[in-house]
């Protein structure tokens, strides 16, 4: 049951909190309580084809998991030794603040609010986003402007929800919003006719539109209505492992602008760039300055590949998604995609 | 004579030899154990909390909530403040509350009743009822009325209708709406009018009752009063009152009054599934009336549906009201599972997008505990006062 497991999830950011008095005169790196307990805790949507789901055996795939994995990777030299907590919208924030994850990689979109209210940060963006509908083909509509009082379904607690009132207020036009825990509900009462139109971010509309039974008899509207930056969140208060988290994704995109990959890696570690050379360790101490062993960069390139083959394998042309890079391309490409310099 | 009185006062006890000081001091130290708990608790939460960089504080209840509620009963929309959300959410939880209530009060004691009846077809069913709703957890109940049920019913475009004046498909059930205009009032008024006679009328007649055992009708001259005079009023004030059909416009039907599958569904769940226990409770309260009490009323010639509800039904309340109010209380708690499918109860609404979109959880679950712990509370006193009302009393 969602509701007790958010109930309590809510209380137990009391009890922690209250609890936690004693706790935080002592040691509370983040870091060094990651690798005392062997492992990593990472946050994760309970069920989003191409971001975070469970493949048949169990285990979990896509580019939320994927960017844990290359957090433990930069650890541990292990892209296993990561834990992963489904997360409904609602619970992730709570699950975060009270410690229960070390790091929230949950398609979780960076606002102001919740940067400064909500005791996170954001450490950059995984996937730029954008809201967008999903609707029938036979309803007949062709643009989001035609949806005046229509049934929609959308996810509870999320930035979707603001987002859809705000679009609809704008435009003048009335709809009935039909709140749902998570999106197996949204899909199934949208495939069940509960709803006209379906709203979320178009990458989650795409991913939902395949389990529908006949993913061609629905489509997605051209609007896009809002930005949806996606990126991993860490708790306020732990400036180093922050700065972990932030220069895990930044290697990764840093990898794939210097031509770096999972098959290439061991041969670059010898390469003449010295750009290339301080990423993958070969000289100087970019990792002890993190707190991490000097070979972070290979440890990620080698176990979990560059952003490149990330986007490829979990929602790319490799995958049933199989989207296309648009905005999230290099920004050499003419994308968004831009890392500070490893330097 | 001479005596010599003893003017030292009696040695006093010293303090700590002294019962009632004892006990006061104990009482007060552990007073201030729990006031010292309760602060540190709270001065530590909020502390953690400041350090952390959460927000705390009750200033969010007046920001704008900018989100969409898909059932409101007062005025409501996106540009309105938390607090009025936390309303929002109050009031479609009484409302389930109070029609799940009724609803499960009429059918438990229907169904109670049936249970005990001599005809063996009624009392199997009565029988399978209740153990097939009392043993299915009541989520369960919740998802099969609501996917099973309600969303197969068939698309807005198909509807099941009723004279094109009720429809119904998987957007719910759409009703015609009343359109008050001049002159209504004399209806609602002769209404008035015809409901507080017949309250005089069965006041009257229980009096009567009493000095001289005879009765006076009540059922037909009370429904002559409540239906008939409104329908006189209405005919004679020129049909003032006019009804809106809904109809079928762009996506969904407009117009009229409409009972979402989302209210449906929880409601009836929740009705079913509490009426069943009430079931039981009626039936151990008539079983717990003595049966010499239905032997005496049928030997004073008393008629079956005369005496349980003259001997058996005043007898046995005594002993179904204290349950009869926890299943009360077990039906409102039970409400806050309308998250599930989507109901927007205080739970889902304020405990779920509110909580999300502000990040306070401390305060809006403390708020959210606190408004049940009150309704309940509420619950339990009035049903005390009916307790009060109906006990036996010994002359």
């Amino acid at each position: 049951m969602k509701r007790l497991v958010s109930l309590l999830t809510s209380l137990g950011v009391v009890a922690a909190l209250a609890a936690s008095a004693t706790v935080a005169a002592a040691d509370n790196s983040t870091l060094a309580t990651v690798k005392e307990r062997g492992q990593l805790i990472c946050g994760v949507n309970s069920g989003l084809p191409g971001f975070s789901a469970t493949d048949a055996d169990g285990n979990w795939a896509g580019l939320d998991v994927d960017f844990c994995r290359a957090v433990a990777a930069a650890i541990f030299d292990d892209p296993q030794k990561v834990r992963f907590v489904p997360l409904t919208a609602k619970e992730r924030f709570t699950a975060l603040q009270s410690g229960e994850i070390d790091v929230l990689s949950r398609n979780t979109t960076w606002t102001l609010t919740r940067d400064a209210s909500l005791g996170v940060n954001f450490a950059g963006t995984t996937y730029y986003d954008g809201q967008g509908f999903l609707v029938k083909k036979s309803l007949g509509v062709d643009s989001a402007r035609q949806l005046s009082g229509a049934t929609v379904c959308v996810l509870a607690g999320t930035t979707t929800e603001l987002n859809l009132a705000d679009y609809f207020r704008k435009n003048g036009m009335e709809y009935n919003p039909l709140v749902l825990e998570n999106s197996d509900q949204t899909i199934s009462a949208f495939n069940a006719g509960r709803c006209d139109v379906l709203t979320s971010d178009q990458s989650q509309l795409n991913a939902l539109r395949i389990k529908l039974p006949e993913p061609s008899a629905a489509k997605v509207l051209p609007e896009v209505i809002s930005k949806e930056p996606l990126g991993p969140a860490v708790r306020q208060g732990d400036d180093q492992w922050y700065d972990i988290i932030k220069w895990t994704l930044f290697t990764l995109i840093n990898a794939e602008e210097l031509g770096v990959n999972s098959n290439n890696v061991a041969d670059m570690q010898d390469a003449d760039n010295p750009t290339i050379r301080r990423m993958l360790g070969s000289s100087g101490d970019m990792g002890e300055k993190l707190g991490l062993p000097a070979d972070f960069g290979t440890r990620i390139i080698k176990h979990v590949g560059n952003y490149a083959e990330i986007y490829r394998r979990n929602v790319g042309a490799d995958s049933p998604l199989e989207l296309e890079r648009g905005v999230n391309a290099l920004w050499t490409d003419g994308g968004l995609m831009y890392a500070p310099p490893i330097r | 004579m001479n005596t010599t009185t003893d003017t030292t006062p009696p040695a006093r006890r010293r303090p700590w030899r002294d019962p009632r000081v004892r006990a006061l001091t104990f009482q007060a130290l552990a007073l201030a154990a729990v006031v010292w708990f309760g602060w540190t608790l709270l001065d530590n939460t909020l502390t953690n909390m400041a350090e952390r960089g959460i927000s705390t504080g009750f200033g969010f209840l007046d920001e704008p909530a900018g989100f969409g509620i898909l059932i409101t009963l007062i005025p409501y929309d996106e540009t309105m403040t938390y607090g009025r959300t936390f309303l929002v959410g109050l009031l479609n939880t009484l409302l389930v509350s109070g029609l799940g209530i009724a609803i499960a009060t009429v059918l438990g004691f229907t169904v109670g009743i049936a249970r005990l009846s001599s005809n063996w077809l009624i009392a199997k069913l009565a029988l399978a009822y209740i153990e097939i709703f009392r043993n299915i957890p009541l989520l369960l109940q919740i998802f099969f009325w609501y996917f099973a049920v309600l969303q197969n019913l068939p698309s807005p475009r198909q509807s099941v209708t009723v004279g094109e004046a009720v429809f119904v498909n998987n957007r719910g059930l759409y009703l015609p709406e009343p359109i008050f205009q001049s002159g209504a009032g004399w209806v609602a008024a002769a209404l008035a009018i015809g409901i507080a006679a017949t309250v005089v009328l069965a006041r009257l007649a229980k009096r009567r009752q009493d000095r001289t055992g005879r009765g006076l009708p009540v059922l037909w001259p009370g429904l002559t009063l409540i239906i008939g005079l409104p329908a006189l009023v209405y005919a004679l004030a020129g049909t003032p009152i006019t009804w809106q059909l809904p109809a079928l416009q762009g996506f969904n039907f407009r117009g009229g009054m409409a009972v979402l599958p989302e209210l449906a569904a929880l409601l009836t769940a929740l009705a079913v599934y509490t009426a069943a226990f009430i079931a039981e409770i009626v039936r151990s309260g008539i079983l717990s009336v003595d049966p010499g009490q239905v032997e005496a009323a049928r030997a004073l010639g008393l008629r079956p549906r005369l005496t349980l509800r003259l001997v058996v039904i005043p007898q046995a309340m005594r002993v179904i009201i204290p349950p009869l109010t926890s299943q009360y209380l077990n039906l409102t708690k039970n409400s806050s599972l309308a998250t599930a499918i989507g109901y927007p109860d205080l739970v889902a609404v304020f405990m779920g997008t509110t909580l999300n979109q502000t990040g306070q959880a401390v305060e809006i679950v403390a708020m959210t505990m606190a408004v049940y712990l009150v309704i309940s509370l509420s619950i339990s006193s009035l049903m005390n006062v009916y307790n009060r009302a109906v006990a036996l009393k010994e002359r």
